[in-house]
């Protein structure tokens, strides 16, 4: 099956593309340039490498964030159109078990985290089994204390993964100690390829229905809830 | 460019995003409307008293797939006939021009048809070319809830700007002054309704600004309301809501009517027009028919589905761009603001 896939849901602007069953390329950048101007070049850069034309592909793959609203919806414009103008499948996958993926094969919990500001982050909790990713800790919007006092009641090793490790690493060493493992710099950047392979045996929903997992509501929104509770 | 012939009909696609509408339009010839898609957001943004960016970004992303399909559905024709797609790349809210501006791109890129980068401006400049042919040069006043306008144009996709606002939009001024009164969101037609029935007896301020100049202000005139209304509140004296919607859109009416008439008779213009939101007002269009048809200076103020944000007007200026030759990347960006040129 051909594929194309894409993440513009954080700093890092990832396009794979699968010929038959086979990765034959992929563009990653880890820099603060802007998507919009960004992704339909890389695209239109990698296909022409790997001598694939639009109509050829069978499916669209996208990371739906959480993240950046707007990097996500820079994502979900372009494959949401992408693929009902070629009518084929689009499936949005997490961005964070896109991450996760960076840890498969690691034996304990699996934590990937996008930093969110003001002491929050994205995040949830996987476990590599039988060569799936499994959520065991649902994705949400969440301060990082909570999650380390959760995690370190678990009593078990946890792999942290997040471009914004640096941010945290102090704070989440202090609280878990030996039993959080964090790599180095490489394996805190996400790939393309693992889109792909995130998005292996998930069912594509209606493209018109696909919607960013924005995983919290807009600020007015909230706002607005808070003032009009209970009326 | 070559397999576009002269005598092809020419059909765009329009995307229009800028704002709190998402829509798609399809246009025969920059003049025939085969399709005219609008998915309104102004209840979602009713609640707030304003168009919330955040939210309107998070709309059109759900709304613009659905909104393709039901153009393509309306107008009955396949991609090979589409010879271009046209998308509002700036002024605007910058998240919401953004889901536009990417899938313009992504559908560009995958029937392979040119990208066309339009501005919103010139769209609704435009809009009037799908009721009448332009006589140049032409004078449009635009004016939106965010826009206030005067441009001159000599002949087609070349716009020169003469007047703008300094501060607040027209439109602006009505949804603030309408929130004074207790009326709806958007404040235009309230306003417009109410004035109907009261009296011109405050003499709110005109801001003429220096001698020759077609800039707006209304914020000054805003002001005036609040302060106007806030003392009589402090005197115990009660203005009559009607009266006060009728001296604000006076103040409005003449500002914008007077600054037009003289750009008009300055550049010797062969046709006005006038485009946006705010052009739907009945004093406004009155007042502008008025002078003009004194003038015999033919004006045109398209119907109330065509002034406000519209997708066919995007594909209509587009239709000027594709034939100059005006055509955009794929590194094509959203411009939050963006010069008329
Ligand atoms: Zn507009």
């Amino acid at each position: 099956m051909n594929i194309l896939a894409m993440d513009t849901s954080n700093q890092v602007l990832a396009v794979a593309i699968q010929r038959d069953n086979k990765v034959v390329g992929e563009i990653v950048t880890n820099l603060a340039k802007n998507h919009s101007v960004r992704l339909m070049p890389a695209i239109d850069r990698l296909m022409k490498e790997v001598n694939m034309k639009p109509e050829q592909l069978e499916k669209v793959i996208v990371a739906k964030g959480p993240g950046s609203y707007t990097g996500v919806r820079i994502g979900l414009a372009t494959a949401k159109t992408m693929a009902w103008a070629l009518n084929i499948p689009v499936i949005g996958v997490s961005s964070l078990e896109v991450l996760a993926y960076q840890g498969r094969f690691f034996n304990g919990v699996i934590c990937p985290f996008f930093d969110a500001r003001r002491g929050l982050v994205y995040t949830g909790c996987y476990r590599w089994d039988k060569n799936t990713m499994k959520l065991i800790r649902k994705e949400e919007n969440l301060a990082m204390d909570i999650l380390l006092s959760e995690l370190s009641s678990l009593g078990q090793q946890v792999i942290f993964l997040s471009p914004d490790i640096a941010i945290h690493q102090e704070q989440i060493k202090g609280v878990l100690g030996d039993l959080a493992i964090i790599p180095e710099e490489p394996d805190h950047l996400l790939r393309g390829a693992h889109l792909i392979a995130v998005a292996k045996g998930k069912q594509p929903e209606p493209t018109h229905t696909l919607r960013p997992n924005y995983l919290r509501l807009a600020e007015a929104e909230a706002k607005w809830l808070e003032k009009n509770k209970g009326c | 460019m070559g397999e576009y012939k002269m005598n092809k009909e020419v059909l765009i696609l329009g995307i229009e995003t800028s704002c709190d509408e998402t829509a798609v339009a399809i246009v025969k010839n920059g003049k025939e409307i085969l399709a005219n898609v609008v998915s309104s957001q102004i209840e979602s943004h009713k609640r707030f008293g304003g168009v919330v960016p955040e939210i309107a970004s998070r709309h059109h992303v759900e709304q613009i797939t659905y909104v393709l399909e039901q153009a393509m559905e309306q107008a009955a024709v396949s991609w090979d006939e589409i010879s271009a797609i046209a998308v509002t790349e700036g002024p605007g809210l910058v998240g919401a021009l953004l889901v536009g501006v990417n899938a313009a791109k992504g559908l560009a890129y995958a029937k392979h048809k040119p990208l066309i980068g339009v501005h919103h401006i010139a769209g609704h400049i435009y809009a009037n070319r799908l009721q009448q042919e332009f006589q140049f040069p032409l004078l449009a006043l635009i004016v939106s809830g965010g826009h206030t306008e005067l441009v001159i144009m000599k002949a087609h996709g070349e716009y020169e700007l003469i007047g703008e606002t300094r501060d607040d939009a027209a439109g602006e001024a009505y949804d603030k002054v309408a929130r004074m009164l207790d009326l709806p969101y958007p404040g235009g037609p309230g306003i417009d309704r109410l004035a109907e029935l009261g009296e011109e007896t405050i003499a709110f301020p005109r801001a003429w600004l220096e001698e020759g100049s077609y800039d707006f202000s209304f914020s000054g005139l805003k002001s005036s309301v609040i302060n106007t209304i806030h003392n009589a509140k402090q005197r115990g004296e009660t203005l009559k809501p009607a009266d006060i919607a009728a001296s604000f859109q006076a103040s409005v009416v003449d500002v914008l009517t007077t600054k037009t008439v003289r750009a008009a008779k300055q550049y010797n213009v062969k046709q006005v027009i006038v485009a946006g939101g705010v052009a739907a007002n009945k004093g406004l269009r009155s007042s502008l028919q008025q002078e003009f048809a004194n003038l015999e200076i033919p004006i045109q103020i398209p119907p109330l589905y065509l002034c406000t944000d519209n997708a066919a007007m995007i594909a209509a200026a587009g239709a000027i761009a594709f034939a100059q030759g005006k055509w955009s990347t794929l590194d094509l960006n959203a411009r939050a603001s963006m010069p008329l040129k």
